[in-house]
């Protein structure tokens, strides 16, 4: 069988860290990167007597979320308790919602990149979303044969987002991925920061022969904690079970981790190893009762949302929708964008949309940037555009400018363009007097070029418009070059 | 002096005919004498309680403090005290001291009380009879051959001992009630969600409820008023103001209906405590209550129920408990699922592991239903039944225990005979129900026999002010033993 006889069904579930000030039940701090263990108090460390109390603030952006995901909030859910041992699970068991989540449903909208430039539609519905505590770290370094306990992280507040098994390649898994993480940092409930582990995706993956109903045996592949390491941990993955299959083996349930370093897949524990967890509702916590006041606030409180956005830029603006999807993938960019958009006028809308994308988003990847630090401001990115929309420069002058910007030639005020443009010489030349003494020039000097084009080179004519252009620096206006040069050699 | 009620310390204290620092030392010195015989402490804090008692002094010479400032007091095992050793009763806390109070150790801390020390107590709050504490059974005082219950057995002996006039408990499943009813003085266990769990070791967080001891109805409504009122720190910590349980003492009880379970009146009871409980009834009759006939026909499935739930929990609760970061650790281990198996394997006693292992085994996959989710629905069943029940009377009455006091060692190798003694008072704790016993008479061999009166839901005061009535007209509760 061929690599297109198999279907693969792909499942997200992703842990993300709610930005709460303090854990889901107590009020140590969430703080990252503090000495070991100075951030768990009584109820953190599990001393004996010790209550949970549960964060508010952890439960809003569980509704937060819902609401941006068009999901049900439930009226009633449960906090249950998960029973295990482990060192830095120091009750025994963490606490986390089982049979009643508080997020029910929900859809998450993405543009898939298809390979071949182009991208496709596609929507994974949310089975649920829940809220639980984090469990502590153990260090099994520096502590020769022993390990170490941190349980600065025990009891940080976690939304795990699961979707229904819908995605079919690794591109979609990602596109998924990558739009809730778009999703859960704008509705700032989530500093999607990955590193640090905000932000983790465990995926299963299953494959079938196409047209089979019934799902394969899934493996379950955890903590991949950058998009690249997603891709590359499915593909292998996919491509592990298919060999498998065609060589007559049969998937075993499993969990397996990814080894970046291999680029592989490997099993850290199977089925039979699976524990009993005994989930039973926590006598501890009541349960979660949310009255649709309490979700009519947080509505009240949600800002615009991406894909009203997205919609707005298609309308609005004219935009296609992989360019509204691109000007949406953050809030800091649509602001970004929205802001220039404001100041160089909506007729300018695609070609604002061209430099943020382009330009902006390159020269920021490059620098490793946040476009809250973009060096070149949007009032200066309007700036720019605004010159290029009546014609005192030229798109490839623009370029100039724009690096002139980015190394704060113009200084910070919104008109550095302008300064930049006047002290640098930079305005076309839409003389035709000056024009035509530069062409005649430049025909005095390539003789030979004329020669060719009477002859029929076409090539030749463009060579000209070159020399023309390179004689004005770039500034004569390319179309005056054209059509008086025509007229001369005409 | 610490024989008087409350209410005559508290005068003694103000008219300086006695000072903190004496009642504390009177109570010091009749733990040194009684404790070897009785071992009702686990811990005595001499200095602890001086200082307090100094503090309770220069108090009240400012003209503060309330009715509780200078009296001396005990705490179960089970509440967190910052400072001082808290073993739960078991080996596996005999080394671990708390770096914080419990709410009730604080509110008591603050009305004035002064901890003497922390009283014995079955490990971990399990049993009926604190035979089952790492350090050593508790006597009853009324005979030393014979268990004081359980599992606050430490508590209620040194109160009937009169080492001190009062003494915190917890009540899971009758662990304040039967003990009190076992050594002969008052105690009560109210409504859940009143009294803070904070800093109470868990035991079944669904059932566990803290309360009081005292020789009196009366010295008991003082205390219970210093324990309870909302908890931030407690989710299942009731939002209410804080009450006075004393407002109802003076209230008569003419026209008070008391409902009579015929299931409490069938067979099971001993006939002394049958002949003790109908004689207080006729008591109460003549004080101008009648009594009614009611029915709790779900009560029989109370202790299978109980015995599904609570080692559920306590199987969860007791996790913690695994040797990492504090409490025993085995001194010698391989891996780390040997350093759990030996620590735990140590630290917890027989009783303690049998419900471990019940908890365990109810709550996994494929049982869960069966047992837990079914258990769950018998809960629901029995509070309906008391529900029906209060539509018909005020409170209801019956017997605490089927038999006074057992003999230490009598039940200890049948632990199933030792589980059904716990039948009238397990119902009370899956409704969540206020419930007190107090002394009613005596029964074989010159032991104590205690009434159970019920409640409904912040019922308390009423009940309080009921047995009040009954103690002002008899004398069962100033009956002390020979010890």
């Amino acid at each position: 069988m061929s690599r297109t006889d198999w279907e693969v069904v792909i499942g997200l579930e992703v842990h993300t860290q709610l930005s709460t000030q303090s854990k889901i039940f107590s009020g140590a701090s969430i703080a990252f990167g503090a000495e070991p263990n100075v951030q768990a108090c009584a109820v953190d460390i599990a001393l004996p007597g010790v209550l949970p109390v549960l964060n508010k603030g952890a439960v809003e952006r569980a509704i937060r979320f819902g609401l941006a995901v068009g999901a049900t909030i439930a009226p009633k859910s449960v906090f249950a308790r998960k029973n295990y041992f482990y060192p830095d699970l120091p009750k025994g068991y963490q606490i986390s919602q089982y049979e009643l989540p508080v997020v029910v449903g929900g859809q998450i909208h993405l543009l898939v990149p298809d390979g071949k430039g182009g991208a496709y539609e596609k929507v994974v519905n949310l089975t649920r979303a829940h809220l639980e505590e984090d469990a502590g770290k153990s260090l099994h370094e520096d502590f020769h044969g022993m390990t170490g306990i941190d349980l600065n992280r025990a009891g940080t507040p976690l939304l795990e987002i699961v979707s229904e098994p819908e995605m079919s390649s690794s591109a979609e898994a990602v596109a998924y991925a990558k739009a809730l993480h778009g999703i859960v940092r704008w509705i700032d409930i989530c500093d999607g920061n990955m590193q640090e582990g905000s932000f983790r995706c465990d995926a299963n993956v299953s494959v079938r022969p196409r047209g089979q109903k019934e799902f394969g045996t899934r493996r379950e592949i955890k903590n991949l904690n950058s998009f690249r390491f997603m891709q590359q941990a499915i593909d292998y993955e996919i491509q592990w079970q298919i060999d498998l299959i065609e060589d007559g083996g049969k998937v075993q349930q499993a969990t397996v981790l990814f080894d970046s370093d291999t680029g592989e897949t490997r099993a850290m524990r199977s089925k039979e190893d699976a524990h009993d967890y005994r989930y039973f509702p926590d006598p501890d916590l009541l349960p979660l009762i949310i009255d649709s006041a309490w979700i009519e606030r947080v509505k009240g409180e949600l800002p615009e949302l991406p894909a009203a956005l997205s919609a707005r830029f298609q309308n609005d603006f004219g935009l296609s929708i992989y360019d509204a999807t691109a000007l949406t993938a953050s809030r800091e960019v649509s602001q970004f964008y929205l802001d220039t958009v404001a100041a160089a006028g909506t007729a300018s809308a695609k070609t604002c949309a061209n430099w943020v994308m382009g330009e902006v988003a390159a020269r920021l990847n490059k620098a490793e940037l946040d476009i809250t630090a973009s060096p070149v401001s949007a009032l200066q990115l309007a700036g720019l555009v605004q010159r290029i929309a009546d014609n005192t420069i030229s798109n490839a002058i623009a370029k100039k400018v724009f690096d002139a910007l980015w190394n704060k030639e113009g200084g910070d005020d919104a008109n550095a363009a302008d300064t930049i443009i006047e002290t640098q010489g930079l305005k076309q030349v839409t003389d035709s007097g000056a024009i035509e003494a530069i062409i005649d020039e430049v025909l005095a000097a390539n003789q030979k070029s004329v020669e060719e084009f009477r002859a029929g080179k076409e090539k030749a004519f463009n060579a000209l418009v070159g020399q023309c252009m390179k004689a004005s620096k770039g500034k004569a206006n390319p179309a005056q070059v054209n059509e008086i040069l025509k007229k001369k050699l005409g | 002096m610490i024989d008087s009620s409350l209410k005559e310390i508290a005068a003694a204290l103000r008219a300086k005919t006695v000072s903190a620092v004496e009642l504390a030392t009177e109570s010091l010195a009749r733990i040194e004498a009684g404790n070897p015989k009785i071992n009702a402490f686990v811990t005595v804090d001499r200095d602890g309680a001086l200082a307090a008692a100094k503090a309770a002094d220069a108090r009240l010479a400012a003209g503060h403090g309330g009715p509780l400032t200078g009296i001396p007091l005990a705490h179960k095992d089970v509440f967190c005290t910052e400072g001082v050793l808290t073993t739960c009763g078991s080996k596996m806390l005999s080394n671990f001291v708390s770096p914080y109070d419990a709410h009730v150790v604080t509110l008591l801390k603050a009305a004035g009380a002064v901890m003497v020390g922390k009283t014995n107590m079955d490990e971990f709050a399990m049993g009926s009879s604190n035979e089952n504490s790492h350090f050593g059974p508790t006597r009853n005082p009324w005979n030393t051959d014979k268990v004081p219950g359980g599992s606050s057995g430490g508590s209620a002996a040194a109160v009937a001992a009169r080492m001190v006039p009062i003494a915190t408990g917890t009540d899971t499943g009758g662990s304040i009630r039967q003990p009190a009813s076992l050594c002969g003085i008052t105690g009560i266990k109210p409504t859940y969600g009143t009294v803070s769990r904070y800093g109470m070791i868990a035991y079944a967080s669904s059932l566990d409820q803290g309360g009081a001891f005292g020789r009196s109805a009366e010295d008991c409504a003082l205390m219970l008023s210093a324990m309870n009122g909302h908890d931030p720190r407690d989710s299942t910590s009731l939002e209410r103001d804080t009450e006075d349980y004393t407002a109802d003492l003076a209230r008569p009880l003419a026209g008070l209906r008391i409902g009579l379970p015929t299931e409490f009146f069938a067979d099971g009871m001993s006939d002394d405590v049958r002949a003790a409980v109908e004689a207080a009834l006729a008591e109460y009759r003549k004080l101008g209550a009648v009594t009614v006939d009611v029915s709790l026909p779900n009560a029989r499935l109370a202790i299978p129920a109980y015995y599904v739930i609570a080692p559920a929990e306590a199987s969860s609760n007791l996790s913690r408990f695994d040797g990492v970061r504090y409490g025993h650790r085995a001194a010698e281990y391989g891996d780390l699922n040997d350093m759990y198996c030996k620590s735990r394997a140590q630290g917890f006693g027989a009783e303690v592991k049998r419900r471990i292992l019940v908890g365990t085994y109810v709550l996994s996959h494929g049982y869960y239903d069966a047992y837990y989710i079914k258990a769950q629905k018998l809960r629901r069943l029995i509070a309906q039944d008391f529900a029906a029940a209060f539509a018909q009377c005020d409170v209801i009455a019956g017997p605490t225990c089927p038999t006074v006091a057992f003999g230490i060692g009598e039940k200890s190798n049948d632990p199933v005979q030792m589980y059904l003694g716990d039948i009238y008072t397990v119902a009370v704790n899956l409704a969540g129900l206020p419930a007190l016993a107090h002394p009613a008479g005596f029964g074989a061999g010159g032991m104590p026999v205690g009434l159970q009166l019920i409640g409904n839901y912040f019922g308390e005061a009423r009940l309080l002010g009921v047995a009040h009535q009954f103690q002002q007209n008899t004398d069962w509760h100033a009956r002390k033993p020979a010890v």
